[in-house]
């Protein structure tokens, strides 16, 4: 009929050509190939920014049911506390959670992005990925951001699941097994951590704590309570760490992980666990 | 140098819609339909892993028919569209108007200049309700948008019948349907439905051989849920309590569910 190609007479409203072209489950790899913009961290400048908002300590401990990540609700600008309420801790699927720390305003732009990517390639795919496969995938994130990590806008993630039994045709009923944790350094390596770890500026204090009190046979509300000494003891130490304000009700982001799924707890609900915790101290400062 | 053959626009555009509409028509039929707790898609579908009905997004469906590379290939299309734009602006900014209209266009206009039209038929459905306490929400809000191959699209107000042979499903469900019915009731209305086209009809559809999938008004969030495997044969076992009768009726092959079945069936 006419000589025009398809390209040239493509309707504004419709389907981009690009969203048509069979590719892998990837989110970010398919933003990257059609629509780069939208990339976390694109069009940041060359000079490095020291003086921004920055999240610091993040602890994960593993149970008998599963596996608990908490974070403080600090964030820091050099001397300046810049938000009392920041959020760290996040649900990143049904099964699995992520905590972030280092640069806050790219880190929460990725937590979005690595739900989204555990999101799409669900729906894409219609199976789940593997823990395995989540962490990998979490690893080739940080490293896509490596540029930045070496302008000083680094983020550290901390991620922690359990393997969905479900969703790879094992029995249910099983006994799920402890959850994994998994680290990572700003070059994206991947490292697995064994019963418990913790990231960010107060995490050596908090590490500290959680060799003394971590307990492998614990259930859930021990270990909860263990996270949250975990981060009163660096923010004993660390004055970028948030300790439970129980003035203004502010308390620490947990999310449990079991083979039910991951659930973050109710502000009422760690705001009593912290409670506990503050009037242990008043009796006994060092815990 | 040689001419090509005239043919008129008229006669270009009928071949195509006469080439799609006979690639659509060979498969099998899914229905969608509302229902008071969602939206209720319900496809017959021999295989448990070549899904008909997928997610989109939080309170978006899919539902495709005809070719499947080409159904599947707009499928991902959407749920890239669908992120992307949930991740550029917000999660509440995704609607189920705005897909569809992609959708129209993209296949209105393969229709009109690719070498071959697509033969798919899709449906876009979106279940109103704001999610936690959206229980009371109106059932008559949810949208249902049918896309045919040549980008015509239609805003369905009970239920959409794309694929295989639509008639005599169209005019079981026109008889079944009811604003508002429950889910057991509105599973077996439209499995009942489907067992009125084909190969010896009226026949009885089997849980292995049924995709359902809902998506449910009630919860936050990601509202797609598949119902598969026990729950969907126990679901299907809910509406009519079996006597002594209609067990010999179901093993004889007849659909033993009386409201929801046409007095007379229209394919034998």
């Amino acid at each position: 009929m006419t000589g025009d190609t398809p390209a040239n007479s493509w309707p504004v409203s419709a389907v981009p050509a690009a969203y048509m072209r069979p590719g892998n489950a990837s989110f970010t790899e398919f933003l990257r190939e059609a629509e780069p913009h939208l990339l976390p961290g694109h069009g940041a400048g060359s000079a490095a920014a020291t003086n921004l908002p920055h999240a610091t300590t993040i602890v994960a401990l593993t149970c008998a049911d599963g596996v608990v990540m908490a974070g403080d609700r600090r964030a820091t600008m050099g001397n300046i506390i810049a938000q009392r309420d920041i959020e760290k801790v996040f649900i990143a699927d049904s099964h699995s959670a992520i905590g972030i720390a280092g640069t806050a305003g790219f880190a929460v732009e990725m937590v979005r992005m690595f739900q989204l990517e555990l999101e799409h390639y669900e729906k894409i795919e219609g199976v789940r990925l593997s823990l395995d496969g989540k962490a990998n995938r979490l690893a080739a994130m940080i490293r896509g951001n490596l540029g930045m990590a070496m302008q000083g806008l680094a983020v550290v993630p901390l991620f922690a699941g359990l393997e969905d039994a479900a969703a790879f045709g094992a029995d249910p009923a099983a006994a799920p097994g402890p959850g994994r944790i998994f680290s990572y350094d700003i070059a994206g390596g991947r490292y697995e951590e064994h019963d418990y770890y913790a990231v960010g500026s107060g995490s050596m204090f908090a590490r500290s704590a959680l060799k003394k009190r971590y307990e492998p046979s614990a259930d859930l509300a021990s270990t909860v309570r263990a996270a949250v000494e975990a981060l009163y003891d660096a923010a004993d130490d660390d004055s970028a760490t948030g300790g439970p304000d129980l003035t203004r009700r502010i308390f620490p982001v947990v999310v449990a992980v079991t083979a039910a799924g991951a659930v973050r707890w109710t502000n009422e609900e760690v705001g009593a666990v912290s409670e506990a915790v503050v009037a242990g101290r008043l009796l006994k400062p060092g815990g | 140098m040689t001419m090509p053959i005239y043919a008129s626009p008229e006669q270009f555009m009928r071949d195509r819609s006469e080439y799609a509409r006979k690639g659509i028509a060979r498969g099998r039929s899914v229905v969608v339909t509302t229902f008071s707790g969602g939206v209720l898609f319900v496809a017959e579908n021999h295989s448990p892993t070549l899904h008909k009905v997928s997610e989109i997004y939080d309170r978006i469906g899919f539902a495709g028919v005809g070719r499947y590379n080409e159904f599947e290939n707009l499928r991902t299309a959407g749920i890239r569209l669908a992120d992307v734009r949930g991740f550029s602006y917000d999660r509440r900014d995704v609607t189920g108007r705005w897909l569809a209209n992609a959708y129209a266009q993209t296949v209105g206009s393969i229709f009109s200049e690719h070498q071959k039209p697509f033969e798919v038929e899709l449906c876009v459905a979106e279940v109103s309700g704001t999610g936690a306490g959206g229980v009371g929400a109106p059932v008559g809000a949810d949208q249902l948008y049918r896309i045919s191959f040549d980008g015509s699209i239609a805003d369905e107000r009970k239920f959409v019948v794309m694929g295989g042979a639509t008639e005599p499903v169209i005019s079981a469900l026109t008889a079944s349907f009811t604003l508002g019915w429950d889910l057991p009731t509105a599973l077996g209305a439209a499995v009942s439905a489907l067992g009125t086209a084909g190969e010896g009809a009226p026949r009885e559809l089997l849980p292995t051989q049924l995709e359902v999938a809902v998506l449910d008004r009630t919860v936050a969030g990601r509202t797609f849920r598949r119902i598969q495997g026990a729950t969907l044969s126990a679901l299907l076992a809910v509406p009519n309590t079996p006597t002594v009768e209609e067990a010999e009726a179901a093993a004889a092959g007849v659909v033993p569910n009386p409201d929801a079945e046409t007095p007379d069936s229209p394919v034998e």
